[in-house]
């Protein structure tokens, strides 16, 4: 028992990682039907911003050395600018382009980011040593929880009341819903596109740069392409959790971090190593149950 | 019973630029890959009227209502509102001058609330959330949906859509409302209910209503002048009763031999 509830926080930790990723692609995909693949790379941007550019195997800190109350809004910061600039050099001279299109340009936006990071870092991994006293451990009764999974557990609730707080409760956010819902129909009533899709493009970076730091905290290391899974798996949880939808993004989120943790620790040994095969083979069986995701949008596929 | 609308007292945004006392369209044609959906089309509305734009399907009325909003560019003519060219408007600028619409599908933000639905448009349109929720909750009160407020837009019925649409397009009492076919699929009780509610529009908002409607008995009942296209031309303008005598609509519009 009290090694299963162990394994379900691991679980719960690693889904709220999806989570947040997933979060950040479906804000997006909300508004401009664009399933941004450099989302991952977003993270990798946070990530290596901690260092100092050289191409040297040990990284040194450079804003990682930062006090967190400045670090942190730092790296949002940061990964904030970047998104902007990838709207503003590519997604935005796509404006009216169709959703495959911008798939594939997010594809191209993933790439120059990798080998950007590639020609100013290297391309060896790098380990960094980020907060590692947040990767001790708490005892609550029998068991034995890593601090960070704790912290990010809060911190993923807080980002997720701080989301719909912004987007229930502010002008801004009632027009974001509105522009996803209907962009044209948002426009007409006087909603700006641009500043929403701008909003949500920042709001992605903002979760993007705190994943980046839960996710090199716990790992203790940078590679250029460290936001590819993240990435892949965002999508899929995105695809499960209902297209255009928020919350079945974030519940697709949770449920492929349980699924790949529950996997690792109770497949067979000899199975383990097909652990994703098997992950994905659950996607595709919940995809045939509710083809339209776990909790459908209603208006993405009424309006196709 | 109508309610009386009393518009907030909250800050709301210059007026000078809603204004306009007339829409006209002079000459107006639109062509569809060579056919002409509406050829050769001049009128007036005037802002404290109900003018009816009636006709048989495919007659061109809506077409000429996304015209008068920015979402149809015309082949040639021109449309002004209070004297200004709107060549080139996008339908954002037509809202912000003033002129607001309804559409047959209802357009609504079916997973946001009724009241967000109509606060989008105040925000939209430059108020602070808190006055766009006061603008929201004085137009629900007078259209009878106050207390649906909270439930999601696609939740309402159907005839309840069609308020929320009025609602939604008479925040900051634009100058001019066009309503695309209002009653359609309405019973006649409850088109005796929306009768009431558009034709209280000029006065309690000064604001001219454009009314596109198949169901005669709306349409005679509360429109001022009447304005019949059939095949994209017009043929007749005029009051209702002129209308109603008038044979060439008659064989058109009714399907009657004159």
């Amino acid at each position: 028992m009290i090694q299963f509830i162990q394994n379900l926080i691991d679980a719960v930790a690693l889904g709220s990682i999806y989570a947040l990723v997933a979060l950040g692609v479906g804000l997006l995909f909300g508004i401009l039907r664009l399933i941004n693949f450099a989302h991952g790379d977003y993270i990798t941007i946070g990530a290596y911003a901690l260092i100092v550019p050289s191409a040297d195997v040990t990284a040194r800190l450079l804003i990682g050395d930062w006090p967190w109350p400045v670090l942190i809004p730092t790296i949002c910061l940061i990964v904030v600018i970047a998104a902007l600039l990838t709207d503003a050099a590519v997604f935005r001279p796509l404006r009216r382009a169709t959703s495959p299109t911008l798939m594939i340009a997010s594809f191209a936006v993933s790439y120059i980011i990798q080998n950007g990071v590639l020609m100013a870092y290297g391309s060896r991994p790098k380990s960094v040593d980020l907060w590692s006293g947040a990767n001790s451990q708490v005892f609550i009764g029998d068991l034995r929880v890593p601090m960070l999974q704790l912290i990010t557990l809060a911190v993923t609730l807080v980002l997720m009341v701080a989301v719909t707080l912004f987007l229930r409760r502010t002008s801004y956010g009632i027009q974001m819903r509105a522009a996803a819902e209907d962009f044209r129909m948002a426009q007409y009533l006087g909603v700006r596109g641009n500043v929403v899709i701008g909003i949500a493009f920042a709001l992605s970076g903002i979760l993007a740069g705190v994943v980046s730091l839960l996710y090199t905290t716990q790992s203790g290391s940078l590679s250029h392409v460290m936001g590819v899974p993240l990435a892949l798996f965002a999508f899929v949880a995105v695809v499960v959790g209902g297209m255009g939808s928020l919350v079945g993004a974030v519940v697709g989120g949770f449920v492929i971090g349980i699924t790949v943790t529950m996997l690792q620790a109770y497949l067979p040994p000899d199975l383990r190593a097909f652990r994703d095969a098997f992950a994905f083979a659950f996607v595709i069986l919940v995809l045939l149950v509710r083809p339209a995701g776990i909790i459908p949008s209603r208006s993405t596929f009424e309006r196709v | 019973m109508i309610q009386p609308y009393v518009e907030p007292q909250a800050r709301t945004i210059d007026r000078s630029r809603t204004n306009a006392a007339t829409l006209e369209v002079e000459g107006l044609s639109v062509l569809f890959q060579g056919l002409a959906a509406i050829s050769d089309v001049s009128l007036t509305v005037n802002r404290h009227e109900v003018f009816g734009l009636i006709g048989p399907n495919g007659a061109g009325k809506t077409t000429l209502v996304n015209c008068l909003t920015g979402f149809q560019r015309p082949t040639s003519g021109r449309i002004l509102l209070g004297g200004d060219d709107t060549s080139g408007w996008p339908a954002a600028r037509f809202r912000e001058r003033g002129v607001a619409r309804t559409f047959q599908a209802g357009r609504l933000f079916k997973d946001m609330s009724v009241s967000e639905n109509v606060e989008v448009t105040g925000t939209g349109l430059g108020l602070g959330l808190r006055s766009a929720r006061e603008h929201a909750r004085a137009l629900l009160d007078w259209v009878g949906l106050s207390d649906k407020a909270q439930l999601p837009a696609g939740a309402l019925a159907y005839t309840d859509q069609r308020r929320l649409g009025i609602a939604r397009s008479l925040v900051l009492s634009p100058a001019f409302i066009l309503l695309d076919e209002p009653a359609a699929g309405m019973s006649d009780a409850e088109c005796e209910d929306l009768n009431e509610l558009v034709a209280a529009i000029p006065q309690l908002f000064t604001c001219g209503v454009l009314l596109i409607e198949h169901n005669m008995r709306v349409v005679m009942g509360i429109s001022h002048r009447i304005h019949v296209l059939d095949g994209g031309k017009t043929i007749a303008e005029g009051t209702p009763e002129e209308i109603q005598r008038h044979e060439a609509v008659l064989a058109a519009y009714l399907g009657m031999d004159a």
